[in-house]
């Protein structure tokens, strides 16, 4: 045990030592949901008129609503980059040096999991901070409570990036990523819009948008700002991190899998 | 004499291409062993087998003494691996990439910290331990992956061509860096080259084309007094 958890404290301080140095990425970490948050919303919100729904009892702003949603594509983006990461990593060999490790192969894709996940909630708090200096602050408590559910999401979305990264080549081009995979998370999901609104319009991408788990980890942050729990979107999303762990480590178990066509 | 790499039988293949053709050899303990072949002979794939990479399906893998399918935490736990292409981290100082790798293994800081400017010394890169990986030349990275390597007190390493890439100098520096290295310490070492000048007349030999053990012995028995070069081109066909 006391061997797991030295491994853990290094896997996480090699991903935060090399985040640091790679200020691009934070910056972009931070443009991107501003950049929605200030200029989208603000052309978007007169065209979009919703009733209030739970877990707001008072009429909100369209930047209340939308943020977070942005909180959970913080995560997603990460959780993409990461599992960019590990194909990088696999290609230029670092992930081979984890892999032969004598430690069990699904702790240490865990530590990766956990060390990206940590990374994610440091990007959400500063987003937040920002936010919160242009007067879109949410309940003082909220902040609090969301924390660990941002655990939870990022794992839950940084699963899903490495469960990809075990089986597509195609990763390794970002564009790919975003096109297949991030934009239609965000779009088919209650980031931007209540699901109700999606419901007026088609039936079937409602239907899509209630199945997409990146829905159910942008209403549990959404809840828990208001210190609430959805339990619906909690259930949801534990069965979508199992799904996507056990997706992961059958991806980089040695006999199949992705590791088995590039080793 | 116990064994420290046993392949017994084994076959691999990568869909339709078959990388792996019934391979068998055993290497003794504290032996420098020279798994010789050109490119594309299948040395890499046997490597990612022996390195529990891969899941060898079909045949038998122990290193160390363990089998690679049932005990593979043991097996890797007693094993160094140094990989073709480089696994370092080049932001990081060259102190912090041993450290992580240790921690890798389970040893802490101030164990893992001591046991790595130990393994510099060896290498004469302890001055350079906080300058960043990237600041070292190709030879001096290569002699950092195998002092990295040496951490955790392996009693086998497995070398996959690791002198490609650098020029005659640094390859032949480190070359003999390793078989001296066997000499002193009675490491076993399975080291993947295609070039022949990297065998020495001690060494164990094992040559590997299209994907088939051709040879394998004591150096001085397959070579029977004529240049390992003139053997190595009747049993592959292509000049070393």
């Amino acid at each position: 045990m006391r061997r797991m958890l030295i491994a853990l404290r290094a896997i996480l301080e090699r991903e935060v030592l090399r985040f640091v140095g790679q200020r691009g990425r934070f910056v972009a970490a931070l443009v991107r949901p501003l950049v929605w948050l200030i200029v989208f919303a603000a052309g978007f919100r007169a065209a979009l008129e919703f009733s209030i729904a739970p877990p707001y009892e008072i009429p909100i702003s369209y930047e209340i609503y939308i943020v977070p949603g942005l909180c959970a594509m913080i995560q997603l983006f990460n959780g993409m980059q990461s599992s960019l990461g590990l194909v990088y990593d696999r290609e230029m060999g670092s992930m081979r040096l984890l892999l032969t490790s004598p430690l069990p192969r699904w702790w240490l894709l865990f530590c990766k999991l956990l060390s990206s996940t940590v990374i994610s909630i440091v990007q959400v708090y500063a987003f937040l901070g920002i936010a919160a200096l242009f007067g879109i602050a949410m309940p003082l408590l909220g902040y609090l409570a969301v924390l660990p559910l941002l655990v939870f999401t990022g794992l839950m979305l940084g699963a899903l990036g490495l469960a990809l990264s075990s089986f597509i080549r195609q990763l390794e081009n970002f564009a790919g990523v975003m096109n297949f995979v991030i934009f239609p998370m965000f779009f088919l999901s209650s980031a931007l819009y209540p699901l109700a609104k999606m419901a007026e319009s088609s039936q079937i991408l409602h239907q899509i948008c209630i199945l997409n788990p990146f829905t159910h980890a942008v209403e549990l942050i959404r809840f828990a700002f208001h210190l609430e729990l959805n339990a619906l979107a909690f259930g949801i999303s534990v069965v979508a991190l199992i799904v996507f762990l056990t997706l992961a480590v059958w991806g980089y178990d040695p006999a199949r899998g992705l590791i088995r066509k590039k080793a | 004499m116990s064994k420290a790499f046993s392949v017994d039988s084994v076959s691999f293949s990568f869909g339709s291409r078959q990388a792996l053709e019934d391979v068998s050899f055993d290497v003794p303990e504290g032996c420098f062993a020279a798994l010789l072949g050109p490119n594309g002979a299948g040395k890499s794939t046997l490597f990612s087998l022996m390195s529990g990479l891969l899941h060898c399906p079909d045949g038998r893998i122990a290193v160390a003494g363990y089998d690679m399918a049932r005990q593979p935490a043991e097996a890797l736990a007693r094993t160094g691996v140094v990989f073709q292409s480089p696994t370092l981290d080049l932001d990081l100082s060259v102190l912090r990439n041993l450290t992580y790798f240790a921690a890798l293994h389970g040893i802490a800081n101030a164990e893992a910290r001591s046991r790595a400017m130990e393994s510099l010394e060896h290498f004469d890169l302890a001055d350079r331990a906080h300058e960043p990986a990237r600041t070292l030349s190709g030879g001096q990275r290569r002699r950092m992956e195998i002092a990295r390597v040496l951490i955790h007190r392996p009693s086998v390493l497995l070398l996959d061509e690791p002198t490609v890439g650098l020029d005659l100098p640094a390859r032949r520096s480190i070359t003999r860096q390793v078989h001296s290295l066997t000499e002193s310490t009675g490491l076993t070492v399975l080291w993947a080259t295609h070039l022949v000048d990297e065998v020495e007349d001690n060494d164990f030999l094992i040559l590997l084309h299209q994907g088939r053990v051709t040879a394998k012995g004591k150096m001085g028995d397959v070579a029977a007094g004529r240049p390992l070069s003139d053997v190595f081109m009747t049993l592959t066909g292509e000049a070393a």
